[in-house]
Order: C-alpha cells, then sequence, then structure tokens
C-alpha cells in the first residue's frame, strides 16, 4: 500500500472520504475533545489496538502532549487472543502488547481503533483490558464509525461518522503503515 | 500450517519462525498477575502418555491451561492400557469423549503419525516424543532459547553452529533438532562415539564428529543430551567413566567454547556424566530458562494449531471480504 496517494486511488481500491488534512484535523478535534471531557490529561493513558489503531494512538497521544504539554503515555493493546471469531479462521499472528510504564491501574484509558463497525473488537478489547489492571474509566476513540452496531458499544470521540452498506468496505490508511494518510470506502462487493 | 505437530519437519521456515514469534508474545503473559488467556475456552486437550514423563506432561498441561483449554491427563498405567487396550481402541475411546487435541507420548516410534494419520480421530495431534523417532516441541523450545541468546534480527538461527553431542542413536531430541535447526538455517555438528550414531546418519545433512574437544572452539552452543542409563548395560560404550571422560562437559572442556557460547540439555540431567554441575548451574547454562520457554512453546503450538478454524471445524465463517486487513469483517 505504499503507492496508496489520496486522491489517486484507484476505483478498485474505494473513494477517499478522508484525505490527510482531514485525517489530521479530526484527530486535532479528538485531542481537544479528549481534553475538555477529562478537564486535562491527568491520569489519561492512550491504548491503540493493532494495527493502525496503535498508530493513530500515539498520534493521538502527541496530539495530546501538544495541547496540555505534558508527556502521555501510550501503549499498545493486542486484543486477537480475546476474539469471539478466532475459529472462523486460520489462526492469526500475534502484535505485542505494550504498556506503558505506570500501568493502567486508575487511569482513565482512551482506547483508539481505526475503525468502529460490529463493535466486536472494543468487547475483545475490553476483556484483554481487564486482565492488565483496572482503569478508572475507559473511553472509545475511532477515525470512523461506519455503523451496523451487533453489540451496545459506542464511541466517545469520533472521527467522522461515515454511513455504510454492510457489504461496503472501509479502509484506513496511515503514514506509518501505508505510507499516506487517508480513509478510503470501497464498493460493495458481492456477497 | 499442518494440522498435527508429528515432526519437526512438519514445519517449513516461515511457519517455524511463526510459532517462535508467537511463542514469544504468549511468554510475556507469564509476567502477568493473571496468566491466563481465553483462547482456548471450551477446547479439551488430551495428554496421552504411554511412558514416563515429568517436564513435558506438565508443561504440555500448564501451556494448555493458561489458554483456558480442559486438560484430560490419561497415562498408560492404571488405565485400560494395562489391561491390553490397543492404541487404535484407545484413540476411538478418546474421539469419543471429543478431544479437540491428543498430545502423544509413546514408547514406539511412529505411535503419532500412526494416531493422527489412521482417521481414528478428527482433532490435533502432537507429537511429545515416540520412541527413538521425533521430539519435535522439545526442539521448538531449544530454537526458542538459541534464537533468544544468539539470534541476529533474522527471526532465525541463520549461519548459527550448534553441536549436538551424546546418544545420537537413540535420541529423538537430536533428530527433531537436526531437522528443525537446519528448517531454520543453522549448522548442526553430531558429536559422539561411533557406536551412538545411528545408520545412515551421514544422510541427515549434519556433520559428524567423534571428537568433542577439536568441535567445541567452534560453536555457538552445545547440546548435552542424556546418557539414557538404560541403555548402559548394552554395551554401547565400554564405561561410564570413560564416556564421561572423553564426552562429558566438564569446566575445562566448557572453557574451550567461545565466550558467547551457551550450553542447553533437555533434561533430565545425568550431572557429573555427560554434563559436570560446575558447568549445568553455570553463567552459560540455559537448562532451567528451556523449561519456562518450553510452557510458551507449546502454547504457541496449541493456539495455531486449535486457535484458528480447522478442518470440517465449526461453521464455515463468511469469506472474507476483499481489501480487508488481517483483522477481517468482524471489527
Amino acid at each position: 500500500m505504499a503507492d496508496g496517494v489520496p486522491g489517486e486511488a484507484p476505483v478498485d481500491r474505494g473513494r477517499v472520504v478522508l484525505d490527510a488534512a482531514d485525517v489530521s484535523r479530526a484527530l486535532t478535534r479528538i485531542a481537544h475533545e479528549v481534553v475538555e471531557r477529562n478537564r486535562g490529561v491527568h491520569d489519561v493513558v492512550v491504548l491503540g489496538i493493532p494495527t493502525r489503531g496503535a498508530t493513530l494512538g500515539r498520534r493521538l497521544a502527541a496530539r495530546l502532549a501538544e495541547v496540555e504539554g505534558v508527556e502521555v503515555p501510550a501503549g499498545v493493546l493486542d486484543i486477537t487472543l480475546y476474539r469471539d471469531d478466532l475459529r472462523l479462521r486460520p489462526a492469526r499472528p500475534l502484535a505485542r502488547t505494550e504498556l506503558p510504564a505506570r500501568g493502567v491501574d486508575d487511569a482513565v484509558v482512551v482506547l483508539v481503533d481505526d475503525v468502529l463497525f460490529s463493535g466486536r473488537t472494543v468487547r475483545a478489547a475490553l476483556d484483554a483490558l481487564g486482565e492488565l489492571g483496572r482503569p478508572r474509566s475507559v473511553q472509545l476513540a475511532v477515525l470512523v464509525d461506519r455503523g451496523h452496531r451487533e453489540l451496545p458499544i459506542r464511541a466517545d470521540y469520533v472521527g467522522k461518522n461515515l454511513p455504510t452498506s454492510t457489504r461496503e468496505t472501509v479502509r484506513v490508511l496511515t503514514q506509518a503503515d501505508d505510507g499516506a494518510d487517508a480513509v478510503l470506502l470501497g464498493p460493495a462487493v458481492a456477497s | 500450517m499442518n494440522r498435527h505437530l508429528v515432526s519437526a519437519a512438519d514445519l517449513d521456515h516461515d511457519e517455524a519462525v511463526a510459532v517462535l514469534d508467537t511463542a514469544a508474545e504468549l511468554a510475556r503473559v507469564a509476567d502477568r498477575p493473571v496468566k491466563k488467556l481465553p483462547t482456548l475456552r471450551g477446547r479439551t486437550v488430551v495428554n496421552l502418555f504411554f511412558e514416563d514423563s515429568t517436564r513435558t506432561r506438565i508443561s504440555f498441561e500448564a501451556a494448555a491451561k493458561r489458554l483456558s483449554a480442559d486438560v484430560i491427563t490419561f497415562s498408560a498405567k492404571g488405565s485400560s492400557v494395562s489391561k491390553g487396550e490397543s492404541l487404535k481402541d484407545t484413540a476411538l475411546t478418546l474421539e469419543a469423549m471429543g478431544a479437540d487435541a491428543v498430545v502423544v507420548r509413546h514408547w514406539a516410534s511412529g505411535a503419532a503419525h500412526r494416531l493422527a494419520y489412521s482417521g481414528w480421530i478428527r482433532g490435533s495431534v502432537l507429537n511429545a516424543g515416540d520412541g527413538t523417532h521425533e521430539h519435535p516441541t522439545q526442539a521448538l523450545l531449544d530454537a526458542y532459547t538459541l534464537r533468544a541468546h544468539l539470534g541476529g534480527g533474522s527471526g532465525d538461527l541463520a549461519g548459527l553452529r550448534v553441536g549436538i553431542v551424546g546418544d545420537i542413536l537413540h535420541s529423538r531430541v537430536a533428530r527433531s533438532n537436526v531437522i528443525l535447526l537446519a528448517t531454520l538455517g543453522a549448522h548442526v555438528t553430531l558429536v559422539a562415539p561411533p557406536t551412538l550414531l545411528p545408520v545412515g546418519v551421514d544422510t541427515w545433512g549434519a556433520a559428524v564428529s567423534y571428537d568433542l574437544d577439536e568441535v567445541l572452539p567452534a560453536l555457538d552452543a552445545v547440546m548435552m543430551l542424556r546418557v539414557q542409563q538404560e541403555r548402559m548395560a548394552a554395551a554401547y560404550f565400554p564405561s561410564a567413566q570413560e564416556y564421561s571422560r572423553r564426552y562429558g562437559l566438564d569446566a575445562a572442556r566448557a572453557a574451550r567454547l567461545p565466550a558467547h557460547a551457551r550450553v542447553l540439555h533437555p533434561g533430565p540431567m545425568n550431572r557429573g556424566m555427560e554434563i559436570a554441575a560446575q558447568v549445568a548451574d553455570g553463567p552459560r547454562s540455559t537448562v532451567v530458562e528451556q523449561v519456562t520457554n518450553g510452557v510458551s512453546v507449546r502454547m504457541a503450538v496449541l493456539y495455531l494449531l486449535l486457535g484458528g478454524a480447522g478442518d470440517g471445524d465449526g461453521p464455515s465463517g463468511p469469506a472474507a471480504a476483499p481489501g480487508q486487513d488481517s483483522r477481517g469483517v468482524g471489527r
């Protein structure tokens, strides 16, 4: 995906719904909302869900640090072993969970993922988090909310609400993982 | 990945590296306050042991339990096997009980293969040692230990020089290690008296030497095999003392190893026989660490064999939509 330049994406990869500037503005706005809601960043720990969520989480933590002028601890939470659909597909490789040194006990954890869809990833993340400590509260930030929830889960911070059909695909590309920031809405696939 | 792990040869290079990578992530669970993952909840793992074993059985049991599988331990002593039940009937019983995986240790070479490929059971078969044939998870934990200390950045063991010393003839550990180390790019030298080398060892693709002192200075790691006491009477060597003097790793001999080299032993050790206590407890020794790594590696194998969809297992999931990342549609 290193050639995934926004605006030049071939038709079969989908239409650009957020470009790099939009993604950047969304992250900045989410950072301000996190600060406003928590009256600062005291006890805030940002945990991203691999792969794109981890990248976005690191960037959100950096924005928070810019806004408030203090370091915000960031980490990565791999949820593979907590998924409820493991038996539907071949075993998946694991990513590394990295917690900041302070841990998550009594923290305000902001979970970050790229796309909120069924809500099952977030459910798995809550299970994974519960085994690592006891946060004071958990909030959820996503770059794109595409609807079609299958569980009673909602996001606290949303970059963009994107109405979709269940058969469409939403892809988030990031500078670190794909060479460019963008959100692509792919065509409906025959099911 | 193959549905069974009967031989180290069931793993190609990328699969072997994937097992080691997965084990490295799962090892971190041991550092957490809650050493438990829900991944294999509702799955049944049967430990089927026809031969005595402490560490392998406990290691598999700990690994399965950390992944939340139900573990049933079946040892031949006190079971119907002592009344003459055949391997086939035992297997059919396990199948009837719904075993998702069978970890088998048997005194007969080929027992694990027979169990896996006879159509008796649908679950995965993990070979935990069959006769003098293979012990693939031991080879994986040895490779994991070697990689942790001596691995380059490549994820495998490319270019590493490993000596395997002792009773190659009767050692399933040696055979699995020779296969796996070659898969991972290491160069293996087998060191033993001629009587303890199997016929056809020249076809194994490993170098062979009768002289330990000559080999030691050029090794990155040396793996000492247990001298199996039960073989002593069979006159493979004149006396224990003579064997120990020529092939035992005492402190003076260990000093011939390069400074960075490690000493491995699969256990159980005969201290003073193939390895001196001073070396076994010394800073180069990875013996205790190998036991810890064994749990992580067996967790990785269980996860990779049982964690995903198997043949005809569960409902067939919706085909992953094209253009989705590895986390797929369910998010």
